[in-house]
C-alpha cells in the first residue's frame, strides 16, 4: 500500500513519467531522502521502471538516498567561495564533526554536505544550516554555529 | 501572496486604463522606502528590518502615507541590507533592524540624513548618500538592474507601472511575428547563457521548423559557479523574463512556455511562481491574450542540481523526467527539441532584453556594445575585491574598468593576479591582459570565455594550478559519463594535476596535460566538455611558471598546495594566546598557556585553519 504521505505528492501526476523529477523533488523535501519504499512507490504510480526512477534519482545532485542528519550543514564550494578560503570551513566542519562530506554524524544531529554554488557568491565563503545563510564564514564562526546548534540539541534531549 | 484579481484584462486599452489606475494609487504614498530582499540580503537579515521597518512606521502612524516596497536584488550585496528613500533616493547600506526607528524618525518623518548609515567611499574615507554617486554604480550602465529597484517581484501592479506588458501589446498587435524575429536579429542580441549565439537567427530558425507545436524555455540553470545574475533578474522581476517569453513564443508561433529553474535557488522559484500565477489571474497568460486569439502558458520546472542540465539538449531530457545527458547536436533543438519538438531555449537574461528591444527598438539596443557583441551585460563579480556584487556595463567595456572602477580593486591590499571568467568552461586571465575588452570575441580570442558572466577576481595568494585542480574537481564532479573524453580525459587530467600539487610531477606531464586538453575540447560531445579543458589551458598558456615551479623546485609560490608546503609557529611573534590550539581540528598545536605553541608536524593536515585564525600573523608558511 502507498504510503498515504506520498498521495498529495502524486496528486495529478499519476501515470505521467515525465514528472519523475518533479516528484522527487517534493518527496525529498518533505522527507529529506529518497527512500526505497519511495522509489517503487513512485515507480509504480507514474509507470517508471525502478531502474530508471534510481538511475535519475542517483543522477541529480538535489536527491538524496540516506536518511540525513537533524540538522544540515552545506558548504558552497562555488569557485567564489573557494577563493576565500571554502576549504578551510570544510576541513573545520569535517574535523570538529569526524564525518566526511556526505556523512551524518552517529547522534543523527549533524550532516556535512557540498553543493557546487548558491548564488550568493559576492558574500563568500557561504555555509547553509538546513537552508539558512550564513555568509562572510571563517573557521572560528563557524565553530561557534556547531557548538550553538550542538547545545540546542543537548537542551532538547534534556528537555525529554 | 497571490492575490485573486476581479478583473480580468482582456483588451489593450483595459492594461492602459489598469496601468492608469496603479499609477494614481502609487502617487498617494509621500514616501517610498525601498528594501532590498535579494537573495544576499536576505542573508544578512533583510527580512528582520523590513518588518521592523513596517512596525515602526505602523507605530508613528506613517504606514498610511508611505510605501514600503520589498525589491530583488540590487546588486551591491557585499553593503546588504540596503535600503533606499524617496524622495532624496537616500541609500542606507548595513542596515540593521535597530536602525528602523531611526529611519522612521529621522529620514521619513523629517527628511533629514543618517550619516552613519551612508556609504563610506574606501578609498577617500567619506559618506556618499545616493547610489549615482557610488563609484560601484555610477561606471555601470544598469539597463536590466535599474528595474529590480522599481518592482516588488511579487506584484505585478508594480511591473505594468514601469510600463511592463507593452512590448507584448505592441508585438500582438502592431507586428507581425516575422517582424518581431527581423527586430531581434538587427538588435544582433546574442545568448547571455554562454554561447552567444545569435537570438534573432535561433528564432527564425525555430519559426521555419515545420510542427503544430512548439516551444520556448527560459534556462534558469544557472550552474556555473561564481555567477548569480540569473537568479537576481529571476529573483528580482521575473514578470520581465515572462514578457520576453511571451514575445518569443509569438514569434516562433510556441504556445507552451517551460521555466527550468534551479532548486537551489528557493526564492527564484518561489518568485517565479507567483509572477506566473498573477499574470495567469489578470488573463496575461491563457486563453485570448489582451483579445488577440492567441493563447500561450507557462510551467515551471525545477532543476535537480546538475550542471550538465544548462546545456541544452540535457535540460530538455531533464524536461522529460530522463537523466540529464546530452545528445548530439546534428539536429538542432530548434527543429528536433523537447519532445522532439522545435524548441528556442535562451537564457534569462537573454529573455530579459528582449521587451525593452521590441519597446524601444532594435537601433537603441544595437547603440551600446562593441562590433560584435551588442547591448549591456551583467556581471558577477567576486572574489578578492573590494566591491563584490552584480555590475552591469555594455559589452565591450575593458575588464580593468570593473575591476578597479567599479569593483574598487584587490580586497585586502594585495595586488590582483587573474580574473577568471566564464566558469568551469572559461578561462583566467593575467592581470597584463586586463585592457582586454569584455565581449564575446575577445575573450574567447585570449583563450577565456564570456560565459554567463562570472567575473571571479584572484590575488598573489591564489595558486593557479589549485585553481585549476578546483575545476577539474568540480567538473569531474559533474561530468554526465555519457562521452569517453570528457568522462576519462577529465579524470586523467585531474591525476595529472594532482600528481604536480603534491610534488610528484614531472616536465613532459605539461605537454601531456595540453594534448589532452585539446583532445577533449575537440571530441567531447556537447559544449561543455568541448570547453571543459579551458581552465587548464588557459592557466598554462598565462601562469606555466607557477606549474614549472611546482614540477622542478616541488614549491607552490603562492604557498596554497598542501603536499608542498609546511606550517611553523614564529616563537617571536606568538602570544600563546590559544587560539590556534583552540581551533585545530586534528589538536596539532602543542605548548600550555604562556608557553610558545608549536605544530607537530606528523599530526598536522594542513587545513590552514590556525593561520587563518592567528591575529598576530605568527603561523607561517614554508
Amino acid at each position: 500500500m502507498l504510503p498515504l504521505r506520498l498521495d498529495s505528492i502524486l496528486e495529478g501526476r499519476r501515470s505521467q513519467p515525465h514528472q519523475l523529477i518533479e516528484v522527487l523533488q517534493d518527496v525529498q523535501e518533505q522527507e529529506g531522502y529518497i527512500s526505497e519504499e519511495a522509489m517503487r512507490a513512485i515507480s509504480n504510480e507514474l509507470g517508471v521502471p525502478p531502474m530508471e526512477v534510481y538511475r535519475v534519482a542517483s543522477f541529480y545532485k538535489a536527491f538524496s538516498m540516506q536518511p540525513r542528519g537533524k540538522n544540515v550543514i552545506t558548504m558552497c564550494m562555488g569557485t567564489a567561495c573557494h577563493v576565500r578560503g571554502a576549504k578551510l570551513l570544510l576541513s573545520q566542519a569535517t574535523g570538529l564533526l569526524g564525518v566526511n562530506s556526505g556523512e551524518t554524524t552517529d547522534d543523527g544531529l549533524f550532516s556535512i554536505e557540498q553543493v557546487n554554488c548558491l548564488g550568493t557568491c559576492a558574500l563568500g565563503p557561504v555555509v547553509t544550516e538546513n537552508g539558512a545563510c550564513h555568509h562572510h564564514m571563517n573557521p572560528s564562526k563557524l565553530r561557534k554555529l556547531i557548538k550553538s546548534i550542538r547545545r540546542a540539541g543537548m537542551e532538547e534531549t534534556s528537555d525529554e | 501572496m497571490s492575490r485573486d484579481f476581479t478583473i480580468k484584462i482582456k483588451t489593450v486599452s483595459e492594461l492602459e486604463a489598469f496601468r492608469k489606475r496603479i499609477l494614481n494609487d502609487l502617487k498617494k504614498a509621500r514616501v517610498v522606502l525601498t528594501l532590498c530582499g535579494g537573495t544576499g540580503c536576505q542573508a544578512s537579515r533583510s527580512e528582520a528590518v523590513s518588518t521592523a521597518v513596517k512596525d515602526e512606521l505602523i507605530k508613528q502612524g506613517m504606514d498610511e502615507n508611505v510605501h514600503v516596497r520589498v525589491t530583488g536584488c540590487h546588486g551591491f550585496c557585499e553593503q546588504g541590507p540596503l535600503c533606499v528613500i524617496e524622495p532624496g533616493n537616500t541609500l542606507y547600506c548595513n542596515v540593521l533592524p535597530d536602525d528602523a526607528r531611526e529611519i522612521v524618525t529621522k529620514t521619513v518623518r523629517d527628511g533629514e540624513v543618517v550619516e552613519r548609515l551612508l556609504y563610506t567611499d574606501p578609498v577617500s574615507g567619506k559618506t556618499i548618500q545616493t547610489e549615482s554617486e557610488i563609484p560601484f554604480y555610477r561606471a555601470q550602465d544598469r539597463q536590466l538592474l535599474a528595474q529590480n529597484r522599481q518592482v516588488d517581484p511579487c506584484s505585478i501592479e508594480d511591473y505594468i507601472a514601469i510600463g511592463g506588458y507593452s512590448a507584448l501589446a505592441k508585438t500582438l498587435f502592431e507586428m507581425a511575428p516575422k517582424a518581431v524575429i527581423r527586430e531581434i536579429e538587427a538588435s544582433c542580441l546574442r545568448g547571455r547563457g554562454g554561447g552567444g549565439f545569435p537570438t534573432g537567427l535561433k528564432w527564425a530558425k525555430c519559426r521555419e521548423a515545420p510542427s503544430d507545436e512548439k516551444y520556448v524555455i527560459c534556462n534558469a540553470d544557472e550552474g556555473d559557479p561564481g555567477a548569480y545574475m540569473d537568479r537576481c533578474v529571476l529573483e528580482g522581476n521575473p514578470h520581465l523574463v515572462l514578457e520576453g517569453m511571451m514575445i518569443g513564443a509569438w514569434a516562433i508561433g510556441a504556445r507552451e512556455g517551460i521555466i527550468y529553474v534551479r532548486n537551489e535557488y528557493p526564492l527564484a522559484v518561489k518568485h517565479t511562481r507567483i509572477a506566473v500565477q498573477q499574470a495567469r489571474d489578470l488573463g496575461l497568460l491563457g486563453e485570448d491574450i489582451l483579445g488577440s486569439s492567441w493563447s500561450f502558458d507557462v510551467e515551471i520546472s525545477r532543476g535537480g542540481g546538475a550542471f550538465v542540465c544548462g546545456e541544452s539538449t540535457a535540460l530538455m531530457a531533464s524536461l522529460e523526467g530522463k537523466v540529464g545527458e546530452p545528445r548530439p547536436k546534428d539536429v538542432h533543438t530548434v527543429v528536433d527539441g523537447l519532445w522532439h519538438k522545435p524548441t528556442t531555449l535562451n537564457n534569462v537574461e537573454t529573455w530579459a532584453n528582449v521587451p525593452s528591444i521590441i519597446l524601444n527598438g532594435s537601433a537603441r539596443f544595437a547603440s551600446k556594445g562593441s562590433n560584435g557583441s551588442k547591448g549591456t551585460k551583467i556581471f558577477a563579480l567576486t572574489g578578492h575585491i573590494k566591491s563584490t556584487g552584480l555590475v552591469e556595463v555594455a559589452m565591450g567595456t575593458p575588464i580593468s574598468k570593473v575591476l578597479f572602477d567599479i569593483g574598487g580593486g584587490p580586497a585586502n591590499g594585495i595586488p590582483i593576479k587573474a580574473v577568471q571568467t566564464g566558469g568551469p568552461s572559461g578561462g583566467c586571465l593575467p592581470a597584463d591582459k586586463f585592457y582586454l575588452p569584455l565581449d564575446f570575441d575577445a575573450l574567447a580570442e585570449a583563450g577565456s570565455m564570456m560565459g554567463s558572466g562570472g567575473m571571479v577576481v584572484m590575488d598573489e595568494g591564489t595558486c593557479m594550478v589549485d585553481v585549476a585542480k578546483y575545476f577539474l574537481t568540480f567538473l569531474q564532479d559533474e561530468s554526465c559519463g555519457k562521452c569517453v573524453p570528457c568522462r576519462l580525459g577529465i579524470d586523467r587530467m585531474l591525476e595529472i594535476i594532482t600528481d604536480i600539487t603534491e610534488g610528484r610531477g614531472k616536465s613532459q606531464q605539461i605537454s601531456l596535460l595540453e594534448e589532452l586538453g585539446h583532445t577533449i575540447s575537440q571530441t567531447a560531445l556537447c559544449g561543455l566538455g568541448k570547453t571543459a579543458a579551458n581552465p587548464v589551458l588557459s592557466t598554462l598558456r598565462y601562469f606555466r611558471d607557477e606549474y614549472e615551479a611546482h614540477i622542478s623546485k616541488e614549491e607552490c609560490p603562492a604557498g596554497v598546495c598542501e603536499a608542498l608546503i609546511t606550517y611553523e609557529i614564529d616563537p617571536e611573534k606568538c602570544t600563546y594566546c590559544g587560539v590556534c590550539k583552540l581551533a585545530c581540528p586534528y589538536e596539532a598545536i602543542m605548548g600550555a598557556k604562556e608557553e610558545v605553541h608549536t605544530i607537530d608536524l606528523q599530526l598536522c593536515q594542513k587545513c590552514g585553519i590556525c593561520r587563518s585564525e592567528c591575529k598576530f600573523e605568527a603561523v607561517q608558511i614554508n
